[in-house]
């Protein structure tokens, strides 16, 4: 089928086309420089034309879902619809349903998302989830950080083996890359711990973040990953955590990016994740303050590094993490319903209802560091937005922070007018920053950037030969001022004029029109084989006495993912 | 002379080839080291299976299942073919009004798809065993918390192990042996006397019989005992000389115990479930253990009956958002218990129609329950004869999982196996996973889809 959307303002940020009037031409699933008579019209004139969204950093399937989904029915009941012909019936509001994800998703125009955290053993779970969600493909990252293999690799400057050890286990838990969460501070919370900075240790692995992390960068390196290492750092939500932050930031600057083929679409060699909730200055909630334009400094000064957001949106929602110590610590601030769940010899995970309210200064203060980032962050290929869905927000919140991007006037409403506490203006430099993202910086921080971030070669852009993931919203740029229509921004995002997934229709004027299931990302390496098989025989022994389960059951089985978009990474290139 | 003969079997030696590392398909411990020595396509013999995984292998073919039936006018089940069946099966689907689907903790995930797929396009109830059993563990979990560790964390890390209200070593004879308490962890390397076990329970169990200690507080004085441990932990002093049949110094003995365990994990039961405070009670123990994180470091686990029980309510909040007793009749899902579970259902006489799938709701459901069940035409799918095979009106012969036919299930924890093929199914009978797509689509033939919203109605609530 040849499809051809005509006279749409196109903003293709990779592409350098910003605002342009032409048209986007697809064949099947792929965009194309040119089409038949028999192409199919769209007509889409003076209408936004972008990419179809990638998310970089959501948790969207997995273990720590259903925990959440099983004991916040209170959730599920919020966003409950009736099936239609097309749509089967959806549920939740934070942790929606899987095929409520898809949909949501899919409506706001998006085509891809990266779920954040996936714990080898419980891998295949991740993954029937995933095989339940329509209309994306899916990127889920392993996590490493507190892998007990990784911690003994690590102290021992093993670069190599652990190179091997992060090959086989993506290959394993078919993974995309190298997720680090909270290193070492989940194995001491094995005993009831954390560490604290940077520079402390795991109990008995004694070894620290720093190495920790320093390691599976230079591994991450060494195997010519499209993605760079994906690190959440030690001392989330404390404040006073910008140090720790920016010393991690600092410790992967020496660390040589491959130059090999497949790495060569990002720049970066680490990306920070929800750099919001760790740019935090202050000692205690008292007079804590905001962090922010040292972060966006750093990153400013150093192109190495990439960051999303995790913006707060303000909303009631349920924070899940595998920063499990973290989360114990929110339980004993709120009182609320907290659950836990340790998984041996791999990571942990928590989760706790969070009530993000306007009225409330610590919430506001978070909710102003996150703008802060992005309105000081100078390069928008350097920052994504997220929402840490659902740690800071649902990611139906997207539209709204991108009308607030786009509108200071907006953004100053809600200070002048205490919708938001008072310590936006007195603890951040938000009041001062008048900066408005235009559609082509909201292309650039939606799509393009976190495409190229996660090293994808096939989307995030509309060059021939990529898939024909596009979005088209119901906003003509020509005659629409964003800065002064922030609900027009917010209702046109929220609901697509079109979003087209590998060339099928599947939204039309905001509403599902078809289904498809959707794909698996994950990154095979090759060339490895030998060393892998050696690293495998070498745990064998620990493997069969430490874990619960056999080997032979421990991998992620190729039905399970029955629609893989494999990417092949040699070693030698 | 009378009196008991040791029986003795000699090793089995007559088998062609040994499949290796398959998952036992009975307790929420999903066993996955079993091997079956396998000749002419039987089992012949399992090894590291317990008592009651090995049982339900060797003894599986005794009141096998083989042939569908239907039951005639005079009452009698009568062997047919499998087309008659399932038509008939459908065709009391199609036309019903209230149907619930019940079951699915001894099947597999991949036949709860097919299951949910029928449930929702004709508007069923879907419930498990939860229902009856750990229901009160997952409401509570609702409302305090739910602060869990994987098996392998306890074999490593624990030194110190409650059971209360479950009598594991008949419950699930191989949680002690191969996760909890013998095994050589990585931090507890000898084992059994790394840790201190203790019974807390009425019972004198032969769990209990194992324990370090046994705390054999009084019958229904579940709640009174762990809100004494509460209060101790929060410094309160005790004024009651005698809490629920324990004198108050051995409450002060064990909460300091508790207090200085490095990693203590709970295992809860029935005894907990369905005693007289039911959910009450494992919220209060959830709250124990997280009041006792405080101190120490304490996680809990509910020890789930079925090797599928946890795995039905985890693939039915991923696909619909709820756990169990999720009522898809108007087209969306509903969750409210006491209304959408499957007793009370029945005890108000509300379905019209019922199919059982693995399981036996004639076996373990109350009288009053079971009463109107023989009121109403039932479609049982399963392997073996039993109370329920005798109020269907429908049987629908399916396969073994984990033995005959392979599947995902999820462990007590929550970590997912996939349950490995042996040998095959008997010719007569079908796979789970087909009975049920077979069902669906016959279904959709005899019936257009009820509860369609003509145009898609977003929930301002989520907006």
């Amino acid at each position: 089928m040849e499809y051809i959307l005509k006279n749409g303002i196109v903003y293709d940020p990779a592409n350098g086309v910003n605002g342009e009037k032409k048209d986007v031409m697809f064949k099947d699933d792929i965009i194309v420089d040119s089409v038949s008579d028999n192409a199919k019209v769209i007509d889409v004139t003076d209408k936004i034309v972008m990419p179809a969204g990638v998310d970089p950093h959501a948790h969207v399937a997995g273990p720590k879902l259903v925990v959440g989904r099983l004991y916040r029915p209170e959730d599920s009941r919020r966003g409950v619809t009736q099936k239609t012909a097309i749509e089967r019936g959806e549920s939740g509001f934070s942790i929606p349903s899987c095929p409520t994800t898809g949909y949501r998703y899919s409506r706001m125009g998006y085509g891809t998302v990266c779920e954040a955290a996936m714990p080898p053993l419980e891998a295949k779970h991740t993954h029937e989830e995933i095989n339940t969600i329509p209309n994306l493909d899916i990127a889920p990252l392993p996590l490493f950080g507190n892998n007990w293999m990784v911690m003994e690799y690590a102290r021992e400057n093993r670069i190599d083996d652990l190179a091997a050890f992060c090959a086989a286990w993506m290959k394993i838990s078919k993974g995309y890359g190298i997720k680090i969460v909270n290193p070492c501070g989940s194995e001491a919370w094995g005993w009831g711990m954390n560490v604290h900075g940077y520079d402390d240790s795991a109990p008995y692995f004694d070894v620290t973040s720093r190495q920790v992390v320093t390691a599976l960068a230079k591994a991450n390196e060494k195997l010519n990953l499209p993605h760079s290492i994906h690190i959440h750092p030690n001392d989330l939500g404390h404040p006073g955590n910008t140090g720790t932050t920016l010393e991690t930031l600092k410790s992967i600057k020496d660390i040589k990016k491959s130059t090999a083929p497949t790495a060569s679409k990002r720049d970066q060699t680490v990306h920070c994740t929800h750099m919001q909730f760790h740019s935090y200055t202050g000692t205690n909630w008292k007079d804590a303050g905001s962090g922010a334009p040292e972060v966006a400094k750093f990153l400013n000064h150093n192109k190495y590094v990439t960051g999303d957001v995790g913006q707060v949106t303000l909303d009631e929602t349920t924070t899940m993490t595998a920063d499990a110590p973290m989360e114990y610590d929110l339980y004993r601030l709120s009182g609320l319903k907290w659950a836990n769940k340790d998984i041996e010899c791999e990571t942990a995970a928590g989760l706790i209802p969070c009530i993000y309210s306007p009225k409330n200064p610590v919430n506001t203060l978070q909710w102003a560091v996150g703008l802060e980032l992005f309105l000081s962050i100078d390069d928008p290929w350097q920052v994504c937005l997220t929402t840490d869905h659902p740690n800071a927000g649902p990611f139906i919140r997207y539209p709204r922070i991108i009308s607030w991007l786009m509108s200071s006037p907006r953004r100053m409403e809600m200070i002048e007018n205490r919708e938001v506490h008072k310590w936006a203006e007195k603890r951040t430099t938000l009041a001062t920053l008048d900066r408005e993202y235009d559609f082509n910086d909201i292309a650039t921080i939606t799509r393009a950037a976190p495409a190229r971030i996660d090293g994808y070669t096939d989307r995030g852009e509309l060059t021939p030969g990529c898939k024909a993931d596009i979005a088209v919203y119901d906003i003509k740029p020509n005659e629409f001022d964003p800065s002064k229509n922030p609900e027009e921004v917010e209702k046109a995002f929220s609901r697509a004029l079109y979003t087209i997934k590998d060339g099928q229709i599947v939204v039309k004027d905001g509403e599902i029109v078809s289904t498809k299931p959707s794909h698996t990302i994950w990154t095979n390496v090759t060339g490895l084989e030998d060393e892998e098989a050696r690293i495998i025989e070498e745990i064998m022994p620990f493997f069969r006495q430490y874990y619960s389960v056999k080997w032979n059951n421990y991998k992620v089985h190729d039905h399970f993912v029955p629609n893989p978009i494999r990417v092949d990474v040699p070693i030698r290139q | 002379m009378g009196g008991i003969r040791m029986s003795y079997e000699p090793p089995i030696t007559d088998y062609d080839h040994i499949v290796e590392d398959c998952t036992c398909a009975f307790c929420g411990c999903n066993c996955d080291d079993l091997d079956y020595l396998v000749k002419d396509n039987k089992v012949v013999a399992v090894r590291h299976a317990c008592r009651l995984g090995a049982s339900k292998i060797m003894e599986d073919i005794d009141q096998r299942l083989l042939v569908p039936m239907i039951r005639g006018d005079d009452g009698e089940l009568e062997e047919t073919d499998w087309d008659t069946a399932l038509d008939k099966a459908a065709e009391l689907i199609a036309h019903s009004i209230r149907p619930v689907f019940y079951g699915w903790s001894e099947t597999s995930t991949e036949c709860m798809k097919e299951g949910l797929e029928l449930g929702e396009y004709i508007g069923a109830v879907l419930d498990n065993q939860a229902t009856i059993c750990h229901g009160p563990s997952l409401q509570a979990m609702q409302n305090a918390g739910y602060p869990i560790q994987t098996l392998g964390e306890v074999t490593n890390r624990a030194d110190m192990i409650v059971y209360s209200g479950s009598n594991a070593m008949n419950s699930h004879p191989r949680h002690m042996a191969r996760y909890a308490v013998f095994p050589r962890g990585y931090f507890r390397k000898r084992g059994r006397f790394d840790r201190t076990v203790v019974t807390m329970d009425p019972k004198f169990s032969d769990t209990a019989k194992m324990s370090d200690k046994w705390i054999g507080f009084e019958q229904n004085g579940d709640y009174g005992f762990y809100n004494a441990i509460r209060a101790v932990l929060k410094g309160k002093k005790l004024h009651a000389d005698v809490i629920s049949g324990i004198p108050k110094e051995d409450i002060y003995e064990l909460v300091e115990q508790m207090k200085s365990a490095e990693f203590g994990v709970l295992f809860f039961g029935l005894g907990l479930t369905h005693t007289l405070s039911k959910q009450r009670n494992i919220d209060i123990a959830i709250k124990m253990v997280m009041d006792l994180n405080k101190d120490s470091k304490w996680g809990l686990t509910p020890m789930r009956g079925h090797f599928n029980v946890n795995g039905f309510n985890i693939f039915m909040a991923f696909e619909t958002g709820f756990a169990f007793g999720v009522d898809l009749s108007r087209g969306y899902a509903r969750y409210m218990l006491g209304e959408t579970n499957t007793i009370d259902l029945l005890t108000r006489k509300e379905p019209d129609v019922f199919m059982v799938i693995a399981a036996d709701p004639g076996a373990h459901f109350p009288n009053g329950a079971n009463q109107h069940l023989a009121n109403i035409p039932v479609i049982q799918c399963d392997i073996h004869w039993g109370p329920s095979t005798e109020l269907a009106d429908v049987v629908l012969p399916g396969s073994f999982i984990a033995v005959e036919c392979a599947g995902t299930s999820y462990r007590m924890d929550g970590v997912p196996i996939y349950m490995r093929k042996a040998i095959d199914k008997p010719a007569t009978c079908r796979d789970d996973e087909w009975i049920m797509r077979e069902l669906k689509e016959r279904v959709m033939k005899l019936r257009e889809e009820p509860n369609v919203a003509p145009k898609y109605v977003p929930n301002p609530a989520a907006e």
